[in-house]
């Protein structure tokens, strides 16, 4: 009985005169998912003995494979529920997100993919660490690493919960950590039983079901406008009446003052610039054998999350004029109910309830991409390269990493009950500055630069992790402010203006890596040579990849 | 970033004693390969940015021109947005073909005198 009131709490617009019977058929969903993939996972499982097994599924997946599963690792709950409700709301200001994180994949395509997938086995500090000094350099990437991993992690965990609130109609806090430690918990299965090979099929699977379930709300919403997007844009705006015609225009969000433009620019730059530097992706890189298959795999990604993100105005728009932001603003998740609400309001509890189970799949595909990138980084780089001093055999490694995937995954569901509730919508745009901070300008300078040294990564890395969080701890979006995570505004720290550090933490770190490599003498003309050598003709690649 | 472009052929037939990279480093066609690779991936990224940070830029102080309607509710902010995926698009397509057909035999060439060179594994 109170599940029904809950969801008629959910569902105002939909209740009065529909039966709303469908947190049952959700969880049924949702259960049906985890089983087949797990089964699935254990039948692609196969041996899981040696490093290069766990990690990277012994590299033997093609471009095509991979740039699905990039998709389904690249495509959180963020840009399917975040970007259709941010559209659904404030309109065009919600669209130019998705740009941002389409274009960025040409950072990866052009500079990156291919010649880490050259240089690198495992992890971004295999890359650094071929032509640096191997201890720090390891120990700073991997702080990086797992940094912008926690964030991104943080932020998936923590609306896993909010999306029960929504779908499910559980509204007690009780059960909304229960389903997050559920998530946790099958994200943990993943990674133990499948490893690399195990978690790319749980993401492909889940880039083919969001793709197309996402597909059938888009040609659903244009056949009610006669396939005509003015007409839909005008239905949009008719339904708007606090927006009106203004939804269709850039400024509605980020227009509003100068500070929010020059906000805006800092957010598109740490978009732009951190796709390429994000771990999970990194390492989705060495999945595919060769510098080829990276190139495909990127190609194949892009035309999925473009293709994506072209579904995605449709959807919000169409949110928008089909549900309205009264309706959406008054659900429990308010701008991430959008997508969910339209489904409901096309297809009924039936839509709904495969919407609901993809919301829950694609965090599960995305949170379980991240625990095998941080153990990784943990097992490879810290356990193996920095306390053991490259020592470990690799059934001692893979046994770490697990080890290692355990705990991601308890602190993962731990730091997302602390979280829950909390104003945290940050932590995804702070990932990104993080990657593009720490990671980018050291990848491209150890790619590109015969100069570069340890010095100069060291700089760059620690001064672009610490500077993107001195300043985000200094802003509004901890305190100061109605929507910081600190919610008494007494408490007003704030000295930096913007919520994206980005604009000031990315130039500094480019800036600090060619400081701190001009002032120290270190080169290694020969380690270049390797290098430059192996990165462009994959000299080598073969010797790294066992079976 | 590094220049070094030394006429190589008599260094690799001298070449005892110096490192097999460096060797293959050093020759003209590894320095061509690099050549023709930078010259078509910066002015690439250079071209994608600027056009990117260009919409950003419009979008955020010029909001009166991006609401421009050109047909029924179809604005320039609109069509300029749409344009970044063609743009996007267009690029990954041109880049496939050319690293296909332009660098990936000249690559693929180099990395068989790497073995013969016999290049030290891991």
């Amino acid at each position: 009985m109170s599940l029904v009131h809950a969801v008629t709490a959910v569902l105002p617009a939909a209740a009065a005169d529909t039966q709303v019977g469908s947190p049952l058929l959700n969880i049924a969903v949702f259960a049906g998912f985890v089983i087949v993939t797990l089964t699935i996972v254990i039948r692609v499982a196969g041996g899981q003995k040696t490093a290069a097994q766990y990690y990277t599924g012994g590299a033997s997946f093609s471009g095509r494979q991979n740039g699905l599963a990039i998709a389904g690792d690249y495509l959180s709950a963020a840009s399917f529920l975040g970007i259709a409700g941010a559209i659904a709301l404030q309109g065009y200001d919600g669209f130019m997100y998705s740009i941002g994180f389409l274009v960025a994949w040409l950072v990866a395509l052009l500079l990156t993919a291919e010649l880490m997938r050259n240089t690198g086995r495992f992890t971004l500090a295999d890359v650094l660490s071929y032509r640096l000094q191997q201890r720090p350099v390891r120990i700073a990437a991997a702080t990086s690493s797992l940094a912008v991993s926690f964030f991104y992690l943080l932020a998936q965990m923590a609306g896993a919960g909010g999306l029960v609130a929504l779908l499910l109609g559980l509204n007690s806090l009780w059960a909304q950590y229960v389903v997050i430690a559920v998530v946790g918990a099958v994200m943990i299965g993943y990674v133990l039983i499948g490893g690399m090979k195990g978690t790319t099929w749980v993401q492909m699977i889940k880039a083919v079901l969001l793709i197309s379930a996402t597909a059938i709300i888009t040609v659903w919403v244009l056949g009610k406008y006669g396939f005509n997007l003015s007409a839909l844009l005008q239905g949009a705006v008719d339904n708007s009446p606090e927006a009106g015609p203004a939804l269709l225009d850039p400024g509605l969000k980020y227009g509003l003052s100068e500070l929010s433009k020059i906000d805006f620019i800092s957010l598109s730059m740490a978009l732009v610039l951190g796709t390429a530097g994000l771990p999970h992706v990194l390492i989705r890189f060495y999945t595919v054998p060769t510098s080829v298959q990276a190139r495909k795999s990127v190609e194949w990604a892009i035309w999925l999350i473009g293709g994506f993100y072209l579904l995605t105005l449709v959807v919000g728009y169409g949110a928008a004029a089909l549900v309205g932001p009264d309706a959406i603003n008054a659900a429990p998740g308010k701008a991430n109910s959008a997508a969910p609400l339209l489904a409901f309001e096309l297809g009924g509890s039936v839509l709904l309830g495969v919407v609901s189970g993809i919301a829950f799949a694609t965090i599960l595909a995305v949170v379980a991409g991240l625990t095998i990138a941080s153990s990784a980084t943990f097992a490879h780089d810290l356990y193996n390269y920095v306390f053991r001093k490259g020592q470990a055999t690799p059934e001692e490694e893979v046994r770490v990493a697990r080890w290692a995937a355990v705990a991601i995954g308890v602190v993962a569901i731990v730091g997302g009950i602390l979280a829950y509730g909390q104003n945290i919508a940050f932590l995804v745009a702070l990932a990104f500055a993080v990657a593009a901070s720490a990671n980018l300008p050291t990848i491209l300078y150890s790619l590109f630069w015969g100069r570069f040294n340890t010095r100069g990564a060291l700089w760059s890395i620690y001064g672009g992790l610490a500077s993107s969080l001195l300043l985000i701890t200094f802003s509004p979006v901890v305190s100061g402010s109605e929507t910081s995570m600190i919610t008494n505004q007494a408490v007003d720290f704030a000295i930096f203006p913007l919520a994206n550090p980005g604009i000031v933490s990315i130039p500094l770190a480019f800036f600090l890596g060619w400081l701190g490599t001009v002032t120290s003498s270190e080169h290694n003309e020969q380690k270049w040579a390797e290098v430059e050598v192996r990165s462009l003709t994959g000299h080598g690649v073969a010797e790294a990849v066992d079976h | 970033m590094t220049d070094q472009r030394h006429d190589s052929r008599d260094e690799i037939d001298a070449g005892h004693g110096v490192d097999p990279y460096v060797q293959l480093q050093r020759t003209e066609e590894f320095q061509d390969l690099r050549r023709r690779f930078r010259g078509f991936v910066f002015p690439m990224t250079a071209f994608f940015l600027t056009w990117y940070f260009l919409y950003v830029l419009a979008a955020t102080y010029a909001p009166g021109f991006m609401s421009t309607k050109v047909w029924g509710n179809i604005n320039i902010g609109l069509i300029f947005g749409l344009l970044q995926f063609v743009t996007t698009f267009v690029i990954t397509f041109v880049y496939a073909r050319w690293a296909n057909r332009e660098f990936d035999p000249r690559a693929e060439a180099l990395g068989q005198r790497m073995e013969q060179l016999g290049g030290a594994g891991r």
